[in-house]
C-alpha cells in the first residue's frame, strides 16, 4: 500500500502572545491554547491533496508527546488522516530523538513520503525532517512549495535565500513544508464525528526502541530585549529631515 | 581546546558574508582553532577568499563534480566523514544551513544547535525560540560533539587580513544517487543583497499589487537599498518568496529597515529586530510596528514614498 507518514506537533497556538515565565522555566503554556504547528497542517494537507489525486492511499498522522497531543491527532483525523498514531512520552524530546521514532515508524509502515513541517513555531529549530532522512539514508527535500509525484520520483519546488530551486528524488523520501504549499483546508463538524471512530494507536518509545535522550539542557528561558518606541514624524519632510540626521540618506 | 569546522557558503565563485559570521561566532569560542571547509566542483577561488577571513587557522578544499550545487544528501556524508575530530561543526542559518547541517548532525548522532546568536562558553549558548519571543541559553555535556547553525543576523562578518594555509582533504564516502538537481531560479537582481544589505525598504499587503511594489523599487533604487516584503505580501503574490522577512523568511540586521505598509506581526518583527534603525509609514497609527518603530509615519504610503525618494534625490 502506498502510505504517507505525516508527522505533527501539538504547539501553542499561533496567535498567542507569548511569555516567559518569571522563573526562567520556559514559557506560559497554562491555560493557552494548543494547536497543531502550521506547517504541520500544511503537510497534511499535501498529503491529503496526493491522497485525494489517487497518488497515495493512506495517510498516518502521527505525534509524540504526553496524553494531551491526542486532541491535535483527532484534528488530523478529521481533516481526513485514515489513522493515527500517538507515541505517548512525558519526556522532553528533542529532534533526533523525534527523527529516531518516525525512522521506526516510516520502516514499520513502508511509507513512500513522510511530510512534515519545515519547522514547529515553539523551538524554531527546523531539525526533524532531515535528521529522519540521514537516518533513513533517503533524499530529502526541505522547505517544499510544491511538489509533484510522479513515476517512483517526486519533484519538488524548494524556497530558498536565491529564489525558488528544483530537486527530482527517488522516493521513498521526507519532504518538509513552507508556507506556500497549500492552504490547509477547515475542518467541518460531520469530519470531528467521523474522526472518532478512526483508529488511533498508543505506542511508547521503549516499544519503538528508542530512548528519550536529552542532549541539551535548557538553563534559562529570558524574555527578548525589547526596543522601545522611537519618534514620530508628521510628514516626508520630516521624516527626511530625520534620516539625514542619523546619517541614513 | 575547542577544533570548529565551518562550512563556507557560497555560489560557486563568491564566499557568502554568511561565512565570515559564522567565523564570528566560532572566534567567540575561547581558544578555538578554526577551520573552514569549501565542497565545489572546484573551490579554488572560493577557498583563496575564506583563507583571507581574520582567524581561520586552515582551509578544506574538497572538490568533487557532484559538489557543483550544494545538495545537502551529497555534501552531509561528507562533511560528517570530514568532522570527525573536530568538536564543533557550524552552518549559517540561511536555507543553505538550515537544509544541511541537521542532516550532518543526524549523521554524526550529534545534538544541533539552531539560530546561536550568543556564545557562552564552548558548551553553553543562547538561542532563540518562539519567534524570538525567548531567549533560551542552552547547555550540552561537555565532550559531546555539537553541530550548530549560526543566526548571521547575531554577529558582524570577520575581518579580511587573514592568510590560511589552503589544504585539499580527501574524503571518502559513497555519494548517494537518489537525489538530483534540477535547476534554481534566482531573480536576477542588480540591487544589493536582501540579508547583507546595509538599507533595506520593505512593503507589505497595504501596496495591493505587485506594479505597486515598484513604487518601493524606485525608492530603495535611490537610496542603494535592498528590497523586503513582509509574508502577507508574499502570500498575495505582491513579491517573490525570497523577499520575504520574518520568522520563516529572512532575519537581517541592516543599518536602515524603512518600511511601508508593514503592521508589524510578531513573525515580522523578529526577523527585523536586530535591525540598527527601524522606520515605518503605515495609515493605521495604531499598528503594532510603530511599538518598535525608532522613527514612525502615520500617513499615506503612496504619498510619502515617492515624496522621499524627491527629497533623497534633490538633496544629492
Amino acid at each position: 500500500m502506498k502510505r504517507i507518514l505525516v508527522a505533527i506537533k501539538r504547539v501553542v497556538d499561533y496567535n498567542v502572545r507569548i511569555r516567559v515565565k518569571p522563573d526562567g522555566t520556559g514559557v506560559v503554556t497554562d491555560g493557552v491554547k494548543m494547536s497543531i504547528n502550521p506547517f504541520d497542517e500544511i503537510a497534511l494537507e499535501e498529503a491529503l491533496r496526493l491522497k485525494e489525486k489517487g497518488l497515495a492511499e493512506e495517510v498516518i498522522v502521527v505525534t509524540i508527546g504526553p496524553s494531551d497531543c491526542q486532541q491535535q491527532l483527532r484534528t488530523g483525523l478529521a481533516m481526513g488522516a485514515d489513522r493515527a498514531i500517538h507515541v505517548q512520552t512525558d519526556a522532553i524530546i528533542e529532534p533526533l530523538v523525534a527523527a529516531r521514532v518516525l525512522h521506526k515508524l516510516a520502516e514499520k509502515e513502508q511509507v513512500m513520503l513522510a511530510i512534515l513541517g519545515k519547522q514547529a513555531i515553539d523551538d524554531d529549530a527546523s531539525q526533524t525532517g532531515q535528521i529522519l532522512a540521514a537516518l533513513w539514508g533517503r533524499p530529502q527535500a526541505t522547505f517544499a512549495s510544491r511538489v509533484e509525484i510522479e513515476g517512483g520520483t517526486a519533484t519538488v519546488t524548494r524556497e530558498v535565500d536565491a529564489g525558488l530551486e528544483t530537486l527530482n528524488v527517488d522516493l521513498p523520501a521526507v519532504i518538509t513544508t513552507d508556507l506556500r504549499l497549500n492552504e490547509p483546508r477547515y475542518v467541518k463538524l460531520p469530519d470531528i464525528m467521523k474522526a472518532k471512530k478512526k483508529p488511533l494507536d498508543i505506542l511508547d518509545l521503549a516499544s519503538l526502541g528508542v530512548e528519550a535522550l536529552q542532549q541539551v539542557q535548557m538553563v534559562k528561558f529570558e524574555p527578548p530585549a525589547q526596543r522601545s518606541r522611537g519618534v514620530m514624524v508628521k510628514d516626508a519632510q520630516e521624516l527626511f529631515a530625520a534620516l539625514q540626521k542619523k546619517g541614513l540618506v | 581546546m575547542s577544533k570548529i569546522l565551518i562550512i563556507a557558503e557560497h555560489d560557486g565563485s563568491r564566499l557568502n558574508q554568511a561565512t565570515a559570521k559564522c567565523v564570528t561566532c566560532a572566534a567567540a569560542v575561547a581558544g578555538a582553532e578554526i577551520t573552514v571547509a569549501v565542497f565545489a566542483a572546484d573551490s579554488a577561488a572560493v577557498a583563496a577568499q575564506a583563507a583571507q577571513l581574520a582567524g581561520v587557522a586552515r582551509v578544506l578544499r574538497v572538490d568533487h563534480p557532484a559538489n557543483a550545487q550544494p545538495v545537502a544528501a551529497t555534501l552531509a556524508p561528507q562533511l560528517a566523514a570530514l568532522a570527525n575530530g573536530y568538536t564543533h561543526v557550524f552552518g549559517p542559518s540561511t536555507t543553505f544551513g538550515k537544509d544541511l547541517m541537521p542532516r550532518v548532525a543526524g549523521l554524526l548522532g550529534a545534538p544541533q544547535l539552531s539560530d546561536i546568536m550568543a556564545v557562552e562558553s564552548a558548551t553553553r549558548f543562547r538561542r532563540p525560540m518562539y519567534a524570538g519571543n525567548a531567549i533560551v541559553t542552552v547547555e550540552v555535556a561537555a565532550g559531546t560533539q555539537l553541530v550548530a547553525t549560526v543566526r548571521t543576523a547575531s554577529f558582524e562578518a570577520a575581518g579580511s587580513g587573514g592568510n590560511a594555509p589552503v589544504e585539499a582533504a580527501a574524503v571518502q564516502v559513497e555519494l548517494p544517487t537518489h537525489t538530483r538537481f534540477v535547476s534554481v531560479s534566482a531573480a536576477r537582481s542588480d540591487r544589493p543583497d536582501l540579508q547583507t544589505a546595509a538599507r533595506v525598504v520593505s512593503g507589505g499587503r497595504a501596496l495591493g499589487s505587485a506594479e505597486n511594489f515598484q513604487i518601493l523599487y524606485s525608492l530603495a533604487d535611490r537610496m542603494a537599498a535592498a528590497v523586503g516584503a513582509s509574508r502577507a505580501a508574499v502570500d498575495a503574490g505582491y513579491a517573490a518568496n525570497d523577499m520575504q522577512v520574518g520568522q520563516t523568511g529572512k532575519i537581517i540586521s541592516p543599518e536602515l529597515y524603512l518600511c511601508f505598509g508593514i503592521s508589524g506581526a510578531i513573525q515580522h518583527l523578529t526577523g527585523i529586530k536586530d535591525a540598527r534603525t527601524i522606520v515605518a509609514v503605515n495609515k493605521d497609527s495604531e499598528a503594532p510596528i510603530f511599538e518598535i518603530a525608532d522613527i514612525g509615519l502615520v500617513g499615506d504610503l503612496f504619498q510619502i514614498a515617492p515624496e522621499l525618494e524627491r527629497l533623497i534625490a534633490a538633496a544629492k
